[in-house]
């Protein structure tokens, strides 16, 4: 295992440690809606060391907080304790907090310009909506806090599910965050090899908005579009990074528009126009259309991603595969990751292993799930 | 009177080689050239060369030469030669000086202050020789969403619910009415489009029948002068084009002088044969974006909701502000004429002085739209001052849809921009309805000729997208990630919405 690269300053600004790899994500999730510890799926990134380096690793977790699963939890990142008095009393002005605290950290496992990290338990009062649906008004002031410029940013903001993230190699970021305490039926993870963007805290993945969370291993080269795209609809890009357009793109069409999976795959990465011209009447009008309208949220260029909501996970990469991804099962365990030794070093023994083709989302259900906020729309097994 | 013009060009023949085959007296119809029966030789009159290099091009043996002339007015930074010249020809004349194509100033070429991103180790550009590029675009106005089933089936049809152009590369032929250009141009045009999978606008002279099999790939222009604009007309093409002002000449219309009205052209403009074609710059029933609507309506109504309707405007300094009426008006797609846009006439004041560049209309008018959150509801053409394929790849990443091109198909027919195109003598049968030098071009080589063009821009749109790591246009639009400004203000990139090489 490659040795920790010191990093000096939030944004590793002059690139000196940089060293050439990629990133590695990994999901898991049990169908039955069963809790699983975050030990599997430390191990699995761990094994995928080779991919990371050191800046930058994190986890969502599903079924996190089954005991408050009524409310939201915001997890939210304060570079100071002067943002963490301003967050606390604005979250406390726009939410009924039920119970809020530190979320336990070991700060001598990780870089040492670890932020402060706060989560709330809160509810929304109905009669603050004005008409504005719970969800919205909840994303709405997730915005509120990240376009502050007051050194606060919400990690996550879904019910029974947490992110956590940070600088640090996947098992620092996993002993930092005490993860081995913790239990969900679904996971996913991230390791970080920087590209464009600085390597700092909120920049790491996953990306979360409300429960929904993604983890991605890319570079989108259609950011300026897909930005753009997202701005008329009202959407703010505060994070530096391309993943967060997976993030808020998914917003737009998974809990917004209600858009099935499949439809949504076949927008990030839809078939070739030649493929899409040979298909029967109906399908081809189908695909047209969404080319035509959200043609703003293909995603080009490299990328492998998973993301994840409550009772879901799903795979998927561009549609030419310029990244990996390979699912497998295990009796009612479903996989998703950059490596199959991943897979394997925690689970050697597997019912089923494929190879998604480019475009082509691997999706995992589950139906035994508690909190859930709106159904998902899944038109295949 | 005499002419106290100086000559622009010093015309030479090399007398050792020259058969005095007589090939630059016919070729020539400025006629620089005549033939001195008693010395056997070809005489000049330089004064007349407009350095077309028709005669250079034809020449068998290659014995002219055309060079600027050497012969210069005094010094002077205040009083340049133009000033000059133009100042001596309009004490000659009495009247507004007249040029052809487009502004030829060294100002306001913001694209070659553009750079373009490229790939590298970690995003990795597409090879488009191993790998699928696509550079089909739709033009037309989208709605907001798709309607699907729970089934995954969608429940509305977009392109009966709003027309769309489909086009196969985002370039389609500019406005060039009969008239301006002639019947062998227009057939060019509309014969590559078909080919090219793009679409040709005849401009605001009506339709001729011989283009009717090409309908399907036209756009039909409606202008002021509503020149053969009827039922039929509305019908038989792809998309209507009201045309409210061009970048060349912005509030400025357009006249066909009377001679050129010819029996053909008075038939398909509707007009008496031997009058003035004068279209003015305003539609008499336009004078505001309501009534705007209403004629948008009434062509709607008037093609059955078929056809998209496109609103051409002149790019000037309140483009984004109009463009924002446009949209609401219900046009479908915006068509934005930049200053260096070109054109048969127009006062040489006006085209080198009104309106402002392509690079700056379509960046405000793109960002204005999607702070308006209405981007989605109309396309936009970005045309005036489309040079080559990179010019088209930097306005798309701009925000526009697709390119309008005019003088870049007119030069791979042979025109060599000698800016005479008013004179309606045009050497190389483009800028002419002269029956006989309308035939120097051949609609079949002319064709092959701008399909080449289209084919060889398409390969280049290809190779810039792949560096960048893309491989389908929709993905460049709007894309200003992918620009960088070099030699530009901080206001010049403000408006551009891009950032400074090196950051």
């Amino acid at each position: 295992m490659r040795t920790p690269i010191g990093v000096k300053g939030r944004n590793n600004p002059y690139d000196d440690d940089k060293v050439i790899d990629a990133c590695s994500i990994f999901g898991m999730m049990d169908q039955q809606g069963r809790s699983m510890a975050g030990r599997d799926v430390v191990e699995a990134m761990t094994n995928m060391n080779e991919r990371t380096n050191g800046l930058g690793s994190g986890y969502a977790v599903y079924g996190l907080y089954p005991k408050r699963r009524d409310q939201y939890v915001l997890h939210v990142m304060y570079d100071d304790r002067k943002a963490l008095e301003w967050g606390s009393k604005f979250i406390d002005s726009e939410f009924k907090i039920v119970q809020d605290e530190e979320i336990p950290m070991d700060r001598s496992c990780c870089k040492a310009d670890a932020p402060i990290m706060w989560r709330y338990f809160v509810d929304v009062d109905s009669e603050r909506l004005n008409g504005t649906g719970e969800e919205d008004y909840v994303v709405q002031r997730v915005f509120s806090i990240n376009t502050s410029e007051k050194g606060a940013y919400v990690v996550s903001s879904g019910k029974d599910m947490g992110v956590f993230k940070g600088v640090g190699w996947p098992q620092e970021i996993a002993d930092t965050f005490h993860l081995d305490e913790y239990r969900g039926y679904l996971w996913t993870s991230h390791g970080r090899f920087p590209t464009n963007t600085p390597g700092w805290w909120g920049g790491a993945h996953p990306f979360s908005l409300l429960d929904t969370s993604i983890v991605h291993n890319g570079e989108i080269s259609s950011y300026g579009t897909n930005r753009r795209f997202l701005e008329m609809l009202g959407y703010q890009c505060t994070f530096q990074t391309d993943t967060e357009i997976f993030s808020l793109a998914l917003d737009y069409l998974m809990r917004r528009r209600k858009l099935p999976v499949e439809i949504i795959a076949n927008i990030f990465a839809p078939p070739l126009w030649k493929d899409i011209d040979a298909m029967p009447p109906q399908q081809r009008n189908l695909l047209r259309s969404l080319r035509m309208v959200y043609g703003g949220l293909l995603m080009n260029g490299p990328f492998s991603i998973i993301f994840a909501k409550h009772g879901l996970m799903v795979g998927l990469t561009d549609r030419i595969k310029l990244r990996p991804l390979i699912a497998a099962k295990k009796k009612d365990v479903f996989f998703i990751s950059s490596e199959e030794s991943a897979i394997r070093c925690v689970q050697p023994d597997l019912d089923k292993v494929w190879h998604p083709r480019g475009g082509e989302p691997v999706v995992a259900s589950c139906v035994n799930i508690h909190a859930s906020t709106n159904p998902v729309l899944v038109m295949s097994s | 009177m005499k002419s106290y013009v100086l000559p622009d060009f010093n015309v030479t023949i090399d007398r050792e080689t020259c058969t005095v085959c007589r090939g630059c007296v016919i070729q020539c119809t400025f006629n620089v050239y005549s033939f001195n029966k008693e010395k056997n030789r070809i005489d000049i009159d330089m004064n007349k060369c407009v350095d077309c290099q028709r005669c250079i091009t034809f020449c068998p043996e290659d014995s002219i030469t055309v060079t600027p002339t050497p012969i210069q007015y005094r010094q002077n930074a205040s009083w340049s030669r133009e000033n000059i010249r133009n100042i001596a020809k309009q004490a000659e004349a009495g009247g507004i000086l007249l040029t052809g194509m487009g502004c030829d100033k060294p100002n306001f070429t913001y694209f070659d202050r553009l750079l373009l991103n490229a790939s590298q180790v970690t995003n990795p550009s597409i090879d488009p020789i191993r790998e699928p590029m696509e550079l089909r675009t739709y033009l037309g106005s989208k709605p907001s969403l798709v309607n699907i089933s729970s089934t995954g089936e969608s429940l509305t049809d977009i392109s009966l619910e709003s027309p769309q152009l489909q086009v196969e590369i985002p370039i389609l032929f500019s406005a060039m009415s009969f008239g301006s250009v002639n019947l062998n141009v227009q057939e060019t045009l509309a014969r590559t489009a078909v080919t090219s999978g793009t679409y040709f606008n005849v401009g605001e002279g009506g339709l001729n029948p011989k283009l009717n099999k090409y309908a399907d790939h036209l756009v039909l222009q409606v202008a002021s002068g509503r020149f053969g604009v009827h039922k039929g007309y509305l019908d038989a093409g792809a998309a209507v084009e009201i045309k409210i002002g061009q970048g060349a000449k912005p509030g400025i219309g357009g006249h066909l002088p009377g001679e050129k009205v010819t029996e053909e052209i008075s038939a398909t403009r509707m007009i008496p044969q031997g009058t003035d074609a004068l279209s003015p710059a305003p539609h008499h029933d336009i004078y505001s974006i309501e009534d705007l609507s209403q004629l948008i309506s009434a062509i709607k109504e008037a093609t059955d909701y078929s056809k998209p309707v496109i609103v051409k405007i002149a790019a000037v300094h309140n483009s984004a502000a109009i463009a924002s009426g446009i949209v609401r008006a219900g046009a479908d797609i915006i068509a934005i004429d930049g200053m260096r846009g070109a054109t048969g006439a127009a006062p040489q004041v006006i085209r080198d002085n009104v309106g402002i560049p392509i690079e700056m209309a379509i960046a405000s008018v793109d960002s204005r739209l999607n702070q308006e959150g209405i981007r989605n509801k109309v396309s936009l053409i970005a045309g005036g001052g489309i040079r080559s394929s990179s010019d088209v790849v930097k306005a798309i990443a701009l925000g526009a849809d697709a390119c309008y091109i005019a003088t870049a198909a007119l030069i791979a027919m042979g025109c060599t921009v000698c800016q005479k195109c008013y004179t309606g003598k045009c050497p190389w049968g483009i800028a002419t309805m002269d029956p006989m030098i309308s035939r120097r071009l051949n609609p079949d080589i002319a064709a092959k000729r701008v399909e080449n063009l289209i084919r060889g821009w398409s390969l280049e749109i290809k190779e810039m997208l792949g560096g960048m790591g893309i491989n389908s246009v929709e993905s460049l639009r709007g894309n200003r990630h992918q620009l960088r400004g070099v030699g530009l203000t901080e206001r010049e990139l403000e408006i551009l919405g891009i950032r400074m090489v090196g950051s």
